[in-house]
Parts: structure tokens; C-alpha cells; sequence
């Protein structure tokens, strides 16, 4: 009966961690979709979520709403501001050039941000209270159904906006040919600039509703944006449902691993089981394999 | 001039200058930032092999530098191993896990293949640091000898320069020749195409796996290097910061071309250096560098300075030897 009902709470968290793990694979996915760029500064805009809400309720008095949404809005800035003067400029470069750029920019953001708030690790409020509820023995914080619902809420949202809206279909059909795209008048660039603002808006969301629970600090976006790649990695990043399933898979395996095998090994079983997973299916989870042509 | 012979003078010219260059620098700290200049171009060429040649990224190769060094300090300092066979066991068995771990994980393609080798780095930065009775955990590793060759000890920044210069020169000869042989034009047509490759009777698989053998070999010998002339280690040398730092300097330097690489190298290596005048600003301007590099020489360092080379060049051979 303990037994089981550990198993439950390592379930539960890990569900929450890979929600979140699935909204930033979303991000990873809305920008190689429309780019073909992994973009490493992925993770920042986490980090900028977190970081910049404690600074609007800290510094600025704010209450949390408010905070929450002018902290997305900051973030989204400052994706928007990374697209138009370092990616647009450079329609051309190779795919490498454009990850190296990625990177460059990750190591500024995180560099500005530590400049700005320091190197301390801060905790931020939980949105509504830290009663813990009891399901089937285990217990579960409202922070974590805030993060369902948010999850839910946003998934069900941009599956909406990808199938039913006029700009959504745009933008898939931009990442199914871009040419092809650009014949029947859809504007390629105005497309790749929503998908930087789409995902680091994501992102930076996904930074606010995980920070009461596993604290925030400038450094926190590195691991949690390689976690979300691994669960775009997974889910395949064609596929909206297949990252949903890849990052609860990876949160609910991790947390499992670290309950019953070793919590210091903790990042390194993500790894394993995504290694484990490519080793077997190369191309993802839920992507059919394809033919390389010359 | 014949190819052959232009690359050897080039070579010729380029081993007097490093050769020279500790004359001007005795007793100077840069010598020792040079040190770190030849370690780092050992594994940028090594990263250079896999990715500027066959064009397989590696987003881990600091973990094969890292496990060079854990296991040259462990046999040193554990089992009093002989720091040359200490060397050459971590080279062997390096080169080896890669061959072995080269099956699977070269199957993989693109972003796959840079997320396997990812977690692979990110996996053995973890057992670095959580084998605390192996590897000494976060806090490292000491008192890991220095080389030696009879009464010759490698203990002062003078010695270490010509003990990994020496090596890296070695390296950059093999793999300049190597470029331009059979193996490193079959290389090159995996980089343009994997199926045609396959289709001119090139074994593209056993090929890929070989190339990231060698490398990670080369790029274990680089960590037993670190490890004898720096005698301590610990595990933040060896995570994906700086795996992601190789493939920068790779990067920078110029894909696929081995004097590129040493530039890519002593760029990243020296720049944190002069920007420690501007403090905590200096992964600000590190960062804002790298970004403005990428953006204005695509091409990388080498295809700029090869204009300028080539504007130069009637000047240059009319001087003396």
C-alpha cells in the first residue's frame, strides 16, 4: 500500500514536470517548424518567465496576475527583438550558423539576466496557497492543477489555432513548403516572426507556472530547455499530441527513476531514456520513417 | 607548386612561428593561455574530423576530453600507472566506448544525432560529478603527476607549451594529410551526400563510426594532456558549455579547414581572458561577440583572413626565409 502510494506521487510530479516539459517542446517545435532552427536560447525564455514575474512582484508591488502578464510580455520582447535583429537578417546563413546565433543569444540573455537580478536562486509564490490535497493517498498542490489546467488550456488552444484559424493554417503550411507557401501570397516572414513570438510567449509561461515549484534562478533555463527538447525529441516535432505524450512520458519516467533507482541521477535518467528511445526509434516515437532522396 | 608541397610549407611556416612565439613570452602568463590555445585546437581539429569533414554533429565532445582525463588521473593516482601508459590505455579505451556507441548513435541524422550526442555529454557530466569515490565528485580531482621523459620534467609553463604544442602539431599534420586523401575525399562526399556516397561504393556506416572513433581518441589524448599538465581536474571543464564551445570554435574557425580550427580555438580560448577587464560584463560581450561573428563572417575566420591572404600573398614570399 506505501509502495503504491509512492508511486502515485512520483507519477503526479512527474506529470506535472513533463506538462511543462511538453509547452516548452511546443516552443522548440512552433520555431523548427516554421525556421528549421533549433533554437537554443529556448530555455532563456523560461528562465526570462520566472524571473521577470518575481521582478514585477517584488520590485514593482504588482500582484501576481498582472505580473504574470507583463512578465510574457517582456519575454515575447524580447523574442521578437532576437528574431528581427538576428535571424531575419540572416535568411541565407546554413542551419549551423543559425544554432551557433542560438546559442550566442542564450549566453547574452542569461548573461543580462544575471547581470540584473544576481546569481541567487529565488522562490516564487504559488498562485493560489500551499494547502496540499489528497488524491488516492497522495498529495497533490493546487500549483500542480494550475499547471494542468494552464497545459490543457494552452494545447487545446494553439490545436484550434493551427487547424481553424486562417494565420495558423498559414503557418503550417510555411512549414510544410516554404516556397510554396510564399506562391500563394503568404507573407514567410511575417510567419517566422509569429512563431519566435508564439514560442518564447509559451516559454515564458511555461517559466511562470513551474517557478513556485522547483524555484528559479538566471541559470534554470538550460536544463529545462534541453528537457523540452528531449520531449519534442521524443513526441516527434511534427506531431502536437505526440509532444504532449512525449514530455509526460519523459517527466513521469524521470520522476520514477529518481524515486526508486537515485534522485542524483535524476537529469541523467531523462537522458538514458531518451538515448534508449532513439536507439530503437530513430525517428521519434510517432513519425513514420522517411526516405533521404539525393 | 604542388598542392603537397604548398600544405607543407604552409605547415613549415606555421611550426616556426609557434616554435618562436615562447622566445618572446618567457615568464609570461600568456604562455600558459597558450597552453590552453594547443589543447583546445587538439579538440576543436578532433570536432573538425566529424563535423567540418563528414558533417556529423557532436553536441558531447567534451565528455570523451573529460573521460581522457578522469581516467589518466584515476590510473595515476590509484593504481600508480606509468603516465604514458596511463595516456595510451585512455586513448585506447575512449576510442573504443566511440567506436562501440558510434553504431547507434551515427544511425541517427541531423537534430537526432545532435541530441543523442547531447545527452550522451550531459549523461557522463552527471557520472563525473556523482562518483565521488572514482572521480572525486564536483570538487575534483588533485595531484595527478606530470609527465616525464627521463630527468625531463613537464612542470612549468615553458615545458608544457613544447610538450602540447608538440602533440598538436603532430595532430594537425595527420589530419591535413588525411584531408586530402582517399579516406578524407570519401569523408567529404558523406558531408555532400550520404546515398550518393553509398552509391560510389563508399562504406558510409563503418566510415562514420571510424571518423568518430578517431575523434574522440584524439580528443581523449587531449584530456590526458590537461590532465598531466594541469594535475587536477573536476568536472566543470567537461560539461555541455563546453562541448557547445568546441562546436563554436569549429564553427568560427571555418568548417573543414584545420588552420581554421586553431583560429576558432585561440579566438575563444584568449577572449575570455582580455575581456576579464570588463568583469561581470564579460559574458555579456562574450555572448554578443559570438552572435555578431556568426552574422557577419558566415563563412568562418579563415575564409576572411584567406581574402586577405591572397591580397598579401606576392609580398609575403619575396622575404627571406
Amino acid at each position: 500500500m506505501e509502495y503504491s502510494r509512492q508511486l502515485i506521487q512520483y507519477a503526479l510530479s512527474g506529470l506535472s514536470n513533463g506538462a511543462i516539459y511538453a509547452l516548452i517542446g511546443f516552443g522548440f517545435a512552433i520555431i523548427y517548424n516554421a525556421t528549421g532552427i533549433i533554437n537554443f536560447a529556448q530555455g532563456e525564455f523560461v528562465m526570462l518567465g520566472g524571473m521577470l514575474t518575481l521582478f514585477f512582484l517584488t520590485f514593482m508591488n504588482m500582484p501576481l496576475i498582472p505580473a504574470a502578464i507583463l512578465a510574457i510580455a517582456a519575454a515575447t520582447a524580447v523574442g521578437i527583438t532576437f528574431e528581427r535583429f538576428a535571424i531575419r537578417p540572416l535568411r541565407k546563413a546554413t542551419p549551423l550558423n543559425l544554432v551557433i546565433i542560438t546559442i550566442g543569444a542564450s549566453i547574452l540573455i542569461r548573461g543580462v539576466a544575471m547581470l540584473i537580478w544576481g546569481k541567487d536562486t529565488h522562490a516564487l509564490p504559488s498562485f493560489s496557497g500551499n494547502d496540499p490535497l489528497y488524491l488516492a493517498g497522495a498529495t497533490l498542490l493546487p500549483q500542480h492543477l494550475w499547471i494542468f489546467a494552464i497545459t490543457l488550456v494552452t494545447i487545446i488552444a494553439s490545436r484550434l489555432f493551427f487547424n481553424y484559424s486562417i494565420v495558423g493554417k498559414a503557418m503550417r503550411a510555411c512549414s510544410y513548403n516554404r516556397r510554396a507557401a510564399s506562391l500563394v501570397g503568404i507573407d514567410v516572414r511575417k510567419m517566422v516572426l509569429l512563431s519566435f513570438t508564439i514560442s518564447s510567449a509559451m516559454g515564458s509561461m511555461a517559466g511562470i507556472i513551474i517557478a513556485p515549484l522547483t524555484m528559479t534562478s538566471y541559470d534554470v533555463g538550460i536544463m529545462l530547455g534541453l528537457k523540452g527538447f528531449c520531449a519534442a525529441i521524443i513526441g516527434g516535432m511534427s506531431s502536437g499530441i505526440g509532444m504532449v505524450i512525449g514530455g509526460l512520458l519523459l517527466g513521469i519516467l524521470e520522476s520514477l527513476g529518481a524515486g526508486l533507482v537515485s534522485a542524483s541521477y535524476k537529469d541523467a535518467i531523462a537522458f538514458i531514456i531518451l538515448l534508449v528511445i532513439l536507439f530503437v526509434r530513430p525517428q521519434g516515437i510517432f513519425n513514420t520513417s522517411e526516405t533521404e532522396r539525393v | 607548386m604542388t598542392k603537397g608541397k604548398k600544405n607543407l610549407t604552409t605547415f613549415l611556416f606555421f611550426t616556426i612561428a609557434v616554435l618562436m612565439t615562447p622566445l618572446f613570452l618567457a615568464g609570461n602568463y600568456l604562455l600558459n593561455v597558450l597552453v590552453f590555445v594547443g589543447i583546445n585546437t587538439m579538440l576543436a581539429i578532433a570536432l573538425n574530423l566529424l563535423l567540418g569533414f563528414a558533417g556529423q554533429i557532436s553536441l558531447g565532445h567534451a565528455a570523451f576530453f573529460g573521460l581522457g582525463a578522469y581516467i589518466s588521473g584515476i590510473l595515476t593516482t590509484r593504481y600508480a600507472v606509468d603516465p604514458w601508459f596511463a595516456m595510451m590505455l585512455s586513448a585506447i579505451s575512449v576510442g573504443g566506448l566511440a567506436f562501440i556507441i558510434g553504431f547507434p548513435i551515427l544511425k541517427l541524422k541531423g537534430h537526432y544525432l545532435a541530441m543523442a550526442t547531447l545527452g550522451f555529454g550531459i549523461i557522463m557530466y552527471i557520472f563525473f560529478n556523482e562518483t565521488v569515490d572514482l572521480t572525486g565528485g564536483p570538487s575534483g580531482m588533485s595531484g595527478i603527476p606530470n609527465l616525464l621523459v627521463g630527468p625531463l620534467i613537464f612542470d612549468s609553463d615553458m615545458k608544457n607549451y613544447f610538450l602540447i604544442w608538440g602533440f598538436t602539431l603532430f595532430i594537425m599534420l595527420l589530419s591535413i594529410n588525411l584531408s586530402d586523401s582517399r579516406i578524407g575525399r570519401a569523408l567529404r562526399s558523406i558531408h555532400d551526400s550520404e546515398v550518393a556516397a553509398r552509391v560510389m561504393g563508399v562504406n558510409v556506416r563503418l566510415l562514420k563510426v571510424q571518423i568518430f572513433s578517431i575523434s574522440a581518441l584524439i580528443s581523449a589524448i587531449a584530456g590526458s594532456l590537461y590532465a598531466h599538465t594541469m594535475t587536477f581536474v573536476s568536472p566543470a571543464s567537461f560539461g555541455f558549455n563546453f562541448s557547445i564551445e568546441l562546436v563554436t570554435m569549429v564553427i568560427i574557425g571555418g568548417l573543414g579547414s584545420i588552420y581554421g580550427s586553431f583560429l576558432g580555438a585561440a579566438i575563444l580560448t584568449m577572449l575570455p581572458e582580455f575581456l576579464r577587464v570588463f568583469q561581470d560584463f564579460d559574458i555579456v560581450i562574450y555572448g554578443l561577440l559570438l552572435i555578431l561573428m556568426t552574422m557577419f563572417m558566415p563563412g568562418g575566420l579563415v575564409s576572411g583572413i584567406r581574402w586577405l591572404a591572397s591580397a598579401l600573398s606576392s609580398g609575403l614570399r619575396k622575404e627571406p626565409d
